[in-house]
């Protein structure tokens, strides 16, 4: 299956190597506090951040193939029909907060998806990060399998592209399982206007 | 003035299908427009008014503050930063130094001065009145932040590292927004910082006065709302990590003449 085509981002091979000697996170550490949810763990460095800092997101393809499949396994994919409702999920998709450091705790958070794609025709003010998913569902069909890898990809989009721009929106705990799926509504659904 | 302009930029949009030639020409004129009207003049003037208010315990002003070209000489201080200071042995941005001269020449405590690093809608700090003075004194000098001495290479090389490194809830760095060309955000461009073409046009205008919040922004604000939005803790003011951004910022930029305070949308 091709999924390239979701998203992926190249960034200019500008460092080769040149912080080799630097410890970015303990200047981090040094650096940077904590204030309201966004806590100081956040600046340590998982193990996909950190092959993707220091291969400037081209890492070796064979362990790209295992940091992916272990990416892959953090998702759980809910049973049943995984379309949920495409009203809330353009709400979902127009949103912009969660996790910064003055976003209230607790409070449910977007998915920030315009900041980086386009989705429903209607939304002219749509960001270029991402690439148009302007009737994705028209064009790929919305059968059992393409329900999983959105879901996936939304939840965890490093199990299908190691070093992608795309936050792991489920895995870092930004949208629920819920919101997900109306996300995948959003881009499935045929009543959707993201297919119209 | 600001939300007539969006209504008016909206109502373009809105009207029929526009080709993204023509978006990016509404959002040039729009540009060209909010420029005009700017009041970035009126932030000079005040800050020229607290740099020569006498202030803290010592009850001096800042006129004999050395931002690196002498005591009290502004004339190009601004395009020449940051830069190195011995008294200090510390690389420092424009920001950093004032507050070293806050609490060395007018004997403040660090915990006073930073209060309040970044104002509001209604009110600005101290530090954005500054910045808008200081820099409107390097109009047309080329920027050219220190780039021989040990510890500036040292700040360009943390700059570069920090600019490309992958970390927080969202695994981003800062190149994940900033290190393609031809892309957006929403409808904002996104500059490559890590080229000269790129960053030359934009450290050449910070800092700046932003109509969509009516506010005068620094390039320590702008570092630290990237890093909000990037869904990291908050960097340090004054920080060594954000001044080796600056740094790597700024000598990607050398070269540009000054032309800010500048107006952003």
């Amino acid at each position: 299956m091709t999924r390239v085509w979701f998203f992926s981002l190249a960034v200019f091979p500008l460092l080769a190597g040149a912080q080799a000697t630097i410890d970015v996170q303990k200047v981090l550490q040094r650096d940077f506090h904590a204030r309201g949810q966004a806590t100081m763990d956040r600046v340590v460095q998982d193990g996909l951040q950190r092959v993707c800092t220091e291969s400037n997101d081209r890492p070796p393809a064979e362990l790209a193939k295992q940091l992916e499949a272990d990416q892959l396994k953090t998702i759980a994919f809910p049973e049943g029909s995984l379309i949920g409702d495409w009203k809330r999920g353009e709400r979902i998709a127009q949103g912009g907060r969660g996790l910064t450091w003055n976003d209230k705790p607790g409070a449910p958070a977007d998915g920030s998806c315009y900041n980086c794609h386009q989705l429903s025709p209607q939304e002219m003010s749509h960001g270029t990060l991402g690439p148009s998913l302007l009737r994705f569902g028209a064009t790929r069909g919305n059968g059992t399998e393409m329900q999983r890898y959105v879901y996936g990809k939304i939840y965890n989009a490093k199990a299908y592209n190691l070093c992608s721009h795309m936050p792991r929106l489920g895995h870092s705990g930004t949208l629920t399982p819920e919101q997900i799926k109306d996300l995948v509504g959003l881009l499935l659904d045929p009543a959707s206007p993201v297919n119209k | 003035m600001n939300r007539f302009l969006s209504g008016l930029l909206f109502l373009t949009w809105a009207c029929g299908p526009v080709s993204a030639q023509d978006t990016k020409k509404e959002i040039q004129k729009y540009q060209q427009m909010i420029a005009e009207g700017s009041p970035v003049e009126l932030f000079e003037l005040e800050g020229e008014a607290l740099w020569k208010k006498p202030q803290g315990p010592h009850n001096v002003s800042l006129e004999k503050c050395d931002l690196g070209q002498g005591p009290g000489v502004l004339k190009a201080a601004y395009a020449r930063l940051p830069r190195y200071f011995k008294d200090a042995d510390r690389v420092m941005d424009l920001e950093t130094r004032l507050l070293h001269c806050m609490t060395t020449l007018q004997g403040r405590s660090r915990e006073e001065a930073t209060k309040r690093v970044f104002g509001n809608e209604n009110q600005p700090s101290e530090m954005e009145y500054l910045s808008a003075y200081i820099a409107s004194q390097s109009r047309g000098v080329k920027l050219a932040a220190g780039r021989s001495h040990p510890k500036e290479k040292e700040a360009y090389e943390l700059g570069k590292a920090l600019f490309f490194h992958r970390a927080g809830a969202w695994d981003m760095s800062c190149a994940s927004c900033h290190g393609e060309e031809n892309k957006r955000i929403r409808m904002q461009e996104l500059p490559v910082m890590s080229k000269p073409q790129f960053a030359r046009p934009i450290m050449a205008t910070w800092p700046a006065y932003r109509v969509s919040n009516s506010q005068f922004k620094t390039m320590q604000w702008r570092l630290n709302d990237c890093y909000r939005q990037m869904r990291y803790p908050e960097p340090n003011f004054a920080s060594d990590a954000t001044i080796a951004l600056n740094t790597f910022l700024t000598v990607t930029a050398a070269g540009e003449p000054y032309r800010g305070p500048g107006t952003k949308r």
